[in-house]
């Protein structure tokens, strides 16, 4: 292909605006990590996460972007769960980078551990990960988790929020939304699924940990994933992210539908995008056009029965947790202007 | 590393793992027609000319079109773009500006004089009458394929109702002779002021193999109204072409033009810039059911044109014409009132469309004429054989387009014919609709406005009134093309892949599944923002 | 160089001589003192290159060792007690996974009833864990059989627990000879991970087994520890050559030799125990002692090769299996099943029960007119228990068994200092 004229580098659509994964117009260093030759793969073929898994995208997408910006010096640390699970059953591992799977609760501690290792070592240039589902993060490894925060060790550690925990069969976390239909939380009863007024914001707690970076990231939204995980990369001290990966199989949507899903949840206000250092709000993901929640729930069997008539209350509240969301944290633009 | 027995396990292990074997369906890649291709009649790949535009390869970009059409220059002026119309971006903002890039690089074919070469010859000649654009193009085409033509022209000048019947302030001729010039350079015989009426005669003179009519529809219809030759009632056809001829067209005073379609746009647009007081078009139609587009009444009623509809011409008598009033009736036909009023006028123009010659034909035994247009099969070829006919004179949309489609298709019939074989056109792709799309990809962009001319410098000449757009903005409005149908390299499908099953081959060279991976979840399908990949259930 | 320093300080100093490289701490009672110590040695600057976790849980200290342990560094952590417990998922992770870290433990009772006291039952908690566990009978010991440690985890790439005697030795003051850094540094080489997380040759650690390997995985793990029983003797003789003090072992025999009678025990117990038996010596009754001190490994055949001519053995532990009994004497009776050897066991000092020389000495005799009951519960208060008993016949609701005893024994105010 011919060297893209420098005169025509000055028409900045597509360029700056794209939302595609990669775009050949671009200069190679301001391509995403995902549309390179060369990215590493660090989740690799062969593992055994479901169809149209979104945490094995998100993982992909995350640890991809953190070996670009640590050249390739990245240790992960991974707790129990679906992403451990289907990566590395004896005897073949999905993983390229060097990896560790202890516990459902700890990996926050084993990273802090890993940490703490290269730093007794004097290996300032290689970097930890800790990652694991909600469950891992939100509720056992909380206490692994806060921990870190408060020590502020030099761990970004990744949350792959599936709202659920998947790899036991699909049981309600701290991290399941008002309404949805979990193994545990079945719909059932005047008010189905899950109950509302219950779980918790990690985002918002690790940001009362004052720690340098807290994020939100979704599947969807490739260029604000990776630019998140870099931007962690590039700071030291406890960092975390919080990335949106639908589960085709807990939500009992198509395969097909994963990123839509994503985007959707975004989109409608329930899953915010934001970005936080040291406690305080710096950054929102703008909504680029506001949609129904209805329309994110109706690709999924968890919230079937909320868009029956008899539960227009629960659609309701679902609709005013997305609302207050929106004006909480300023998602839509109030010029009407998109971004 | 002699690590702990089965706890530790070295990296790469789980390529062992054939995770294709779960699928039920496949993606595949493939190439879906983009609407604006389907709907061009020249057939121009336009998504592919866009692509190479969006990088700046326009020399690459014009050849591109140049496969199809051999005047972007002209079309870029007087196409009435139904890419456009039918463009997916329209659903989304606003339709790519896809006739303002094509002039953008016809107009840098012509600054660059880019140049077409002739095919290797075939040593067979073949006769085209008519350098309309159906002529020029099948003669162009034909040249392509290495054939020898030569073009008899009735008028002293080649291009057609391009040259005699489009105004200069929308077709500036200086492009239409440059485009019509590349041709002659290649090699293309160009017979002005040759009016041939018998065919078979001039095609054994001139030994020819085959034929291409292309006379147009030259007539003008006429309804009969009753007067007394005063004011003067002459029609649209004549009047444009003694603009052209810079002879006296009669069009001053008070001008009345008779007809809803672009012609009457034309000649009360022409009829401003000549000097007439007023000009005033009589409509039969109703507003909404006016032919003429859209953008052509707006721009006349801009430059000073008023508009009279549902009303019928039933007497032109001293400086009166008597206008029956009509109501709108069954259908877009519509009904006479018996209500009069007048208007006083110097001069009415009847602009109500134009006939084939058909006596031409006449004397070719074969040949069917039907509802005044001479018939063609689908191979283009009359009833006579080896005589083939495209543009005004056969059914059609009488578009300079379309005549060059007919051209293009004719020429391919007709090399088949010449080589004793019958043309195969390849199989149609499925086309891309909108819901094909997965838009959210696209950033919002807004359509670039072409600049106009303003209504003072309009009204008083024939300079062209659309501006051109810069490099830039052909560039911008390139890269609003949502590529429908057709891979452009997002990187999407290689990206969302959760199963890494997708090798990106590099530059210009697209991708592959690892099909030993793939398990058939479908997000590359549901993610590939232009509708290039598709499932296809698996046979197991 | 002699010092006349707290148990606590001397395996601090002893761990700091091990040049660490990450310490993760937490407290409970009674290892505080030297997770303490050793933070305030890092903090000082004391210890090169030594990272100090100030972690939020035992699982997270545990934890935390994985990791660094993993990623190659020498890693030591301490607890006790509930602390050991709250750790015990993780205990078995570390070592199912391989990673030789070394873990003081501060042997204390479990509760509840809460006790911060010593016994053996934090240990015991976690004697099938797969790593190993030493025990020590005096402050030189425990900074002998720390240095000990290290090089045997690494060696063997497996995780050990020193076991010591809460507040008997972590707390108590005596004379310990700190050895030089260049001994230690004789003795240890620097850690060579069998395997770690390195970016240069990635691996993955901690894959998911399924049956098609687990039993085998689990028969490596007892054969590693298998292998321990030749090493950990060696270790020690290897020590005694750079240190001159025999340290560490399998096990330490007190006159066992040709006695009829032969007291098994381990940990500290031994010091009061050996006045004892001299004591019985010098009255004629013919009776030895054997210190078990590396408990996992257990070391069946050496223990079988002492034991093999006495006529009888007393086996005294600080723990209980309930429902069983002693967890040594099992243990021991294993090992033994086939020699015409009478086993006795006795339970005593649990949740920090004083064990006087009197006492032992009635119970001593007890056993060898083979009358003791199995199993023996030494310094029982039976009155005590007899009424609980009797209440709890009469009435359904007779309340919580340890507030009723503590009524009986008329310590209302219960140690507030848990
Ligand atoms: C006023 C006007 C405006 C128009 N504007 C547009 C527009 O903006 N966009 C658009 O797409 N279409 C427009 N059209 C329609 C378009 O011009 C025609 O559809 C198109 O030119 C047809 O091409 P053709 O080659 O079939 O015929 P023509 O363009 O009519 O060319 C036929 C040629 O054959 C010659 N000829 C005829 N008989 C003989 C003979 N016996 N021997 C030798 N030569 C002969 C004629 O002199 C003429 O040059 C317009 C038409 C008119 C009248
Ligand atoms: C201490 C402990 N408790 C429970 C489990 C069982 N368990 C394994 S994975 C899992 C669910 C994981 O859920 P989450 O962390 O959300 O990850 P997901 O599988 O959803 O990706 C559970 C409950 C365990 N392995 N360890
Ligand atoms: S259950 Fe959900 S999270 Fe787990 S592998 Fe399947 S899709 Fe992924
Ligand atoms: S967006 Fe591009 S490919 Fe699609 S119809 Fe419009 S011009 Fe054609
Ligand atoms: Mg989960």
């Amino acid at each position: 292909m011919a060297q893209i004229p420098e005169s025509l580098q000055k028409v900045r659509f597509y360029q700056t605006g794209t939302l595609t994964v990669g775009n050949r117009l671009l200069d190679a260093e301001h391509r995403s990590v995902q549309a390179t030759l060369d990215r590493s793969n660090s989740l690799d073929s062969g593992h055994r996460a479901c169809q149209g898994c979104g945490e094995a995208l998100g993982a992909r997408f995350a640890i991809d972007a953190a070996m670009r910006a640590t050249d390739n010096r990245l240790i992960a640390a991974n707790a129990t769960g679906c992403l451990e699970v289907f990566t590395t059953p004896y005897p073949e591992t999905a993983w390229s980078v060097p990896w560790i799977h202890s516990l459902f609760g700890n990996a926050a501690a084993v990273g802090a551990g890993i940490a703490a290792a290269m730093k007794a070592k004097g290996r300032k240039d290689v970097r930890v990960i800790a990652q694991g589902g909600d469950g891992g993060t939100t509720d056992i490894g909380f206490g692994c988790l806060s921990g870190m925060f408060d020590r502020n060790d030099d761990v970004l550690y990744i949350c792959y929020n599936n709202e659920a925990y998947m790899n036991t069969g699909v049981q309600r976390s701290s991290a399941t939304p008002g309404a949805a239909r979990t193994a545990t939380t079945m719909p059932v009863g005047k008010d189905p699924g899950n109950a509302f007024n219950t779980g918790k914001s990690v985002p918002l707690i690790a940001m009362a940990h004052l720690i340098p970076y807290v994020a939100t990231a979704s599947v969807h939204d490739l260029h604000d994933l990776e630019h998140k995980v870099t931007k962690a990369m590039g700071v030291r001290g406890s960092r975390y992210i919080e990335i949106f990966v639908p589960c085709p199989l807990g939500w009992g949507s198509k395969p097909s539908d994963t990123v839509k899903i994503a985007r959707l949840a975004v989109e409608c206000g329930l899953f915010p995008l934001i970005e936080a250092e040291h406690g305080e709000i710096t950054g929102v993901t703008k909504i680029r056009s506001k949609t129904p929640v209805a329309d994110y729930l109706k690709l999924q069997r968890r919230f079937a029965h909320v868009l029956k008539p008899d539960n227009a209350h629960q659609l309701e509240q679902l609709q005013a947790i997305a609302d207050r969301n929106i004006s909480r944290f300023n998602l839509v633009d109030d010029q009407g202007g998109q971004e | 590393m002699k690590t702990p027995f089965a706890i530790t396990l070295d990296v790469g292990s789980s390529l062992l793992n054939k995770t294709g074997s779960w699928r039920t369906e496949r993606p595949q890649y493939l190439d879906r027609l983009p609407p604006c291709n389907h709907a061009c009649p020249a057939g121009e790949n336009i998504q592919q000319w866009l692509y190479l535009t969006e990088e700046g390869r326009y020399e690459e970009a014009w050849r591109q079109i140049m496969d199809d059409n051999p005047f972007p220059a002209v079309m870029g002026r007087v196409c009435y773009h139904p890419c456009e119309t039918s463009c997916n971006r329209g659903q989304l903002d606003e339709a790519v500006g896809i006739n303002a890039v094509e002039r953008f690089l016809g107009d840098q074919a012509l600054i660059n004089e880019w140049r077409m070469e002739a095919g290797t010859s075939t040593g067979k000649r073949v006769m085209v009458l008519g350098a309309g654009p159906g002529g020029l193009a099948a003669a162009y085409h034909l040249r392509r394929m290495g054939h020898e033509v030569t073009v008899f022209e009735a008028s002293p000048q080649a291009g057609g109702m391009l040259r005699y019947g489009i105004p200069k302030y929308r077709m500036p001729r200086e492009k239409l002779r440059a485009e019509v010039a590349r041709i002659e350079q290649m090699g293309v015989a160009l017979q002005l002021d040759t009016r041939i009426d018998d065919v078979l005669a001039a095609r054994d003179e001139g030994a020819f193999d085959a034929v291409f009519l292309a006379i147009g529809a030259q007539l003008p219809k006429r309804v009969d109204i009753k007067g007394n030759g005063e004011p003067p009632v002459l029609d649209a056809v004549t009047v444009l072409r003694n603009t052209e001829l810079e002879q006296t067209t009669g069009l001053r005073g008070q001008v009345v033009v008779y007809g809803g379609g672009n012609t009457a746009m034309d000649v009360g647009r022409s009829a401003v810039r000549l000097g007439a007081k007023k000009v005033t078009v009589v409509v039969f139609e109703a507003r909404e059911h006016m032919p003429a587009h859209e953008f052509e009444v707006t721009e006349a009623r801009e430059e000073g044109v008023t508009l009279i509809c549902l009303r019928a011409i039933r007497e032109v008598h001293g400086d009166t014409v008597t206008l029956e009033k009509m109501v709108p009736g069954e259908g877009r036909w519509p009904q006479p009132t018996g209500q009069f009023e007048n208007l006083s006028a110097d001069v009415v123009v009847q602009a109500l469309g134009q006939n084939v010659d058909t006596a031409l034909v006449d004397a070719l035994t074969g040949v069917r004429t039907a509802e005044g247009v001479v018939q063609v099969g689908a191979d283009m070829q009359t009833g006579c054989a080896g005589v083939f006919a495209g543009g005004d004179m056969i059914p059609s949309q009488r578009t300079v387009t379309t005549a060059i489609g007919h051209g293009k298709k004719a020429a391919r019939n007709i090399d088949a014919y010449l080589r004793n074989g019958a043309y195969q056109a390849p199989e149609k792709h499925e086309v891309v609709n909108f819901d094909m799309l997965n838009t959210w990809y696209y950033s919002d962009a807004p359509r670039t406005v072409r600049p106009m001319l303003n209504v003072m410098r309009r009204q008083s000449g024939f300079a062209e009134i659309v501006g051109n757009i810069d490099q830039e903005a052909a560039t911008f409005e390139a890269r609003r093309c949502m590529s429908c149908g057709n891979c452009f390299e997002c990187d999407n499908c290689y990206g969302v892949c959760p199963d890494n099953s997708i090798t990106k081959l590099g530059p210009g060279l697209r991708f592959k599944f690892k099909y030993d991976y793939c398990k058939g979840c479908g997000l590359c399908v549901s993610e590939c923002p232009c509708g290039a990949i598709k499932m296809i259930p698996e046979d197991i | 160089m002699l010092k006349q320093v707290e148990g606590s300080h001397a395996v601090a100093e002893a761990v700091a001589l091990c040049r660490p490289e990450v310490i993760s701490a937490y407290p409970i009672t009674p290892q505080t003192h030297i997770v303490e110590d050793l933070g305030t040695m890092v903090k000082a600057g004391g210890i090169e290159n030594c990272e100090f976790l100030l972690v939020e849980s035992e699982f997270g200290a545990l934890s935390a060792c994985i990791g660094s342990s993993a990623a190659g560094a020498r890693s030591y952590t301490a607890t006790s007690s509930q602390g050991m417990l709250f750790m015990m998922e993780a205990v078995y992770n570390a070592s199912g996974m391989g990673l030789p870290i070394v873990m003081t433990v501060g042997n204390r009772a479990i509760g509840a009833p809460i006790n911060i006291w010593n016994d053996w039952g934090d240990a015991m908690s976690a004697r099938d864990a797969g790593w190993i566990q030493l025990f020590v009978e005096s402050n030189q010991q425990a900074v002998d059989v720390h240095i000990q440690a290290f090089k045997l985890a690494e060696q063997l790439s497996l995780p050990v627990m020193v076991c010591m005697d809460g507040f008997i030795l972590t707390h108590s003051y005596s004379r310990v000879d700190i050895p030089e850094q260049e001994q230690v540094d004789a003795f240890l080489p620097a850690f060579e991970p069998r395997q770690v997380l390195d970016p240069a040759v990635p691996v993955s650690m901690g894959a998911m087994v399924g049956p098609e390997a687990f039993t085998e995985v689990r028969y490596l793990a007892h054969h590693k520890q298998m292998e321990a029983l030749e090493l950990i003797p060696e270790q020690a003789a290897a020590f005694q050559q750079i240190f001159g003090r025999d340290s560490g072992g399998l096990t330490k025999s007190f006159e066992c030799e040709g006695a009829e009678t032969v007291v098994v025990t381990m940990g500290s117990v031994i010091g009061t125990m050996k006045e004892v038996l001299a004591g019985m010596r010098a009255d004629g009754i013919s009776i030895g002692a054997l210190a078990v001190r590396s408990f996992r490994p257990f070391p069946k055949d050496t223990l079988r090769a002492c034991l093999q001519n006495a006529k009888r053995v007393i086996v005294f532990e600080k723990c209980l299996a309930v429902g069983m009994g002693g967890i040594l004497a099992m243990n021991l009776r294993m090992a033994l099943k086939d020699f015409p050897i009478r086993v006795h066991s006795a339970i005593g000092g649990l949740g920090g029960r004083p064990i006087t020389r009197a006492n032992l000495r009635r119970m001593f005799e007890k056993g060898i007119r083979d009358e003791m009951e199995e199993p023996h519960f030494h310094d029982i208060q039976m009155d005590i228990v007899e009424r609980e008993l009797e209440r709890e016949r009469a009435q359904r609701r007779s309340g919580s068994i340890a507030e009723n005893i503590l009524q009986d024994v008329g310590v209302v105010a219960a140690a507030k200092t848990i």
